[in-house]
């Protein structure tokens, strides 16, 4: 305890420097750079459409009615419940899935075990991009445009979180898994029951990762999509932006409350946040 | 009737009994992988081929598609647009790339030095990575609005400088889009490379301190060269991200997707535009398949640059 603190001090001693102190207050001013845009956002969002053209970034009169407006049609509720659904489901799908396959990959001998490993991995140099289209034709023909089974099916596994998930069960020790089994467990329990529990911190790196991705996806979801109530909020926040077409106050309303979720999030969560992005960073 | 039940049941149990251990974990095994083989083989590899074998037929979701050889093909390299769009996709590559990686290295290089509210600062810098590009281009339109309603243009009326045209200028425009791509990918490129400086041993940092070695000379000889993985890992992801550009361009110009007179438009709105607005599914399927390619080149390059170093 006094040891650490004596570091500390000692660390905040050399940081009190001149050329320090430069490059501290630069990084401050850079990072408020850097929010900018979202202070405006909100601010924005805060003044009435007369407001508008006052660029002070602190509202004369700040007021919730555009988020009011916005929030009255009920689209925009709406939205939110299928980004955050698709974005859960999708979510689940890959913890389960992604760890299965990759325990499976990284724990069990078997004949073409190394095939479905680089098969799985070579799908990660195919871009979505080209995929879409013959997505879109299975989707027609099998009644799955306008659904949000639609929008969710291309992403319920990924090669990215398999590869993931292998790399960090290679580190379970084998012996845990050979005492279980003494114990009489199936192969499922061992792994929900004991391999699983021991690679949280890959498995929170992964749901980060796909949850933002999937809250955050807009290409797909796009071209899926053709019906308004089954938007997500990024579809959802373009098509009303077009629509508001002048009305900036409405628009950045819009954007913002795409963007409160993520922040709430991030700002509960930000040591697992930024450790899961170095984690997947690192080992991806 | 329930005794008869019983010893059906009992049937497949004892033929699981019988079994030995390894060939119950191949089974196991198989089991775990039956749905994710069918997932991947169904929703990956099959989808691949049919987008090549879309590319060489004319099928534009009226009529069957019929085979016609490379005539898609021929008709994109003879399309000056195709050519337009190739060099837009490129000027992102080359531009955002570079200039997001040094940006983000200086800023990772001393935040990770600061102890100083480091997590608030840090912070700051990530918070853009969290947030959607369909609503960031609204937001970043409105900031290139002439005035009275742009704030940049605010800004520079206010200092006294000329209005700028941003999105309305056939020069100024594909800058304009990158300068939000950049912005919202440093978060993570710093996160990452924070990690990466931090995963280097102090003993080099020591030994090469007894050897006498200045910042600079440390961070040339030592940090440099040790970041080179995460350094490449970043170089790809930034560059595949940048080829892929689509959600800053589309919302940025929704009055006029890729333009003024495309001088925005990446290949992927090309391929969406082709394939969702003009419904020439073979056609875009060509054009998918050059991004496929040009990603495939990207990729191998990294593979051959990892391994150079070995």
């Amino acid at each position: 305890m006094t040891m650490a603190s004596t570091q500390e001090l000692a660390a905040n001693r050399r940081d009190i420097r001149p050329g320090r102190i430069i490059a501290w207050t630069l990084l401050l001013i850079g990072g408020l750079i850097m929010i900018t845009p979202l202070l405006f956002m909100f601010s924005t969002s805060l003044k009435t459409s007369g407001q508008v053209y006052d660029l002070k970034l602190i509202p004369a009169a700040p007021t919730f009615d555009n988020y009011i407006k916005v929030l009255s049609d009920g689209r925009f509720m709406q939205w939110f419940f299928n980004s955050t659904f698709i974005a859960l489901t999708v979510t689940l799908s890959n913890v389960f899935f992604d760890s299965l396959v990759g325990y499976t990959l990284a724990k069990f001998e078997f004949r073409g075990r190394y095939f479905i490993f680089l098969a799985i991995l070579s799908t990660l140099m195919i871009p979505t991009e080209m995929l879409v289209i013959p997505w879109y034709l299975m989707s027609s023909q099998l009644g799955w445009l306008n659904s949000y089974w639609g929008i969710m099916f291309p992403g319920m596994m990924t090669a990215f979180g398999t590869f993931l998930m292998k790399q960090f069960f290679e580190g379970v020790p084998n012996d845990f898994l050979e005492a279980a089994r003494v114990d009489g467990l199936n192969e499922f329990t061992i792994w929900w029951k004991i391999a699983m529990p021991m690679v949280v911190p890959a498995i929170s790196a992964l749901a980060i990762f796909t949850f933002l991705g999937n809250w955050t996806a807009f290409f797909w979801p796009l071209i899926v999509t053709t019906s308004k109530e089954l938007y997500t909020l990024p579809v959802g926040i373009s098509s009303f932006s077009a629509e508001a077409s002048i009305q900036w106050e409405l628009i950045m309303t819009g954007a913002a409350m795409g963007t409160i979720p993520t922040l709430l999030v991030f700002l509960l969560l930000q040591r697992y946040i930024v450790r899961g992005v170095m984690l997947a960073g690192l080992k991806g | 009737m329930a005794s008869a039940n019983a010893i059906e049941q009992r049937g497949p149990v004892r033929f699981w009994d019988r079994l030995n251990i390894g060939t119950k974990r191949v089974i196991w095994a198989w089991a775990f992988l039956a749905l994710p083989i069918i997932f991947y083989a169904g929703i990956r590899f099959y989808p691949t081929f049919q987008a090549f074998w879309l590319s060489l037929t004319n099928w534009d979701l009226l009529r069957p598609a019929q085979f016609i050889g490379f005539a898609n093909y021929q008709k994109m390299f003879a399309d000056p647009i195709f050519w337009k769009v190739f060099q837009n996709t490129f000027l992102y590559l080359i531009i955002g790339t570079p200039v997001s990686l040094v940006i983000s290295f200086v800023i990772a290089y001393y935040l990770d030095r600061v102890r100083i509210m480091h997590s608030f600062i840090r912070a700051l810098y990530f918070l853009p990575f969290l947030t959607t590009a369909a609503a960031m281009g609204w937001v970043w339109r409105w900031f290139y609005q002439p005035v009275p309603i742009g704030v940049i243009n605010g800004f520079l009326s206010s200092v006294g400088i000329a209005q700028q045209p941003f999105l309305r200028s056939v020069d100024q425009a594909l800058f304009s889009i990158l300068i939000p791509a950049i912005w919202a990918g440093l978060g993570f490129q710093i996160i990452i490379f924070m990690a990466g400086l931090r995963a280097i041993p102090g003993t080099f940092y020591e030994a090469a301190r007894i050897d006498g070695l200045g910042d600079w000379a440390i961070l040339r000889k030592i940090t440099i060269p040790l970041l080179k993985p995460t350094t490449v890992f970043l170089v790809v992801f930034s560059s595949i991200g940048f080829l892929r550009i689509f959600d800053q361009v589309y919302n940025m110009t929704t009055n006029d997707p890729g333009g003024p007179l495309n001088a925005t438009k990446p290949l992927v709105l090309m391929i969406y535009q082709t394939a969702f607005s003009s419904y020439q599914m073979g056609y875009a399927a060509a054009q998918t398949v050059v991004l496929f390619t040009i990603l495939l080149i990207v990729s191998l390059l990294q593979l051959y640059v990892l391994r150079e170093k070995k």
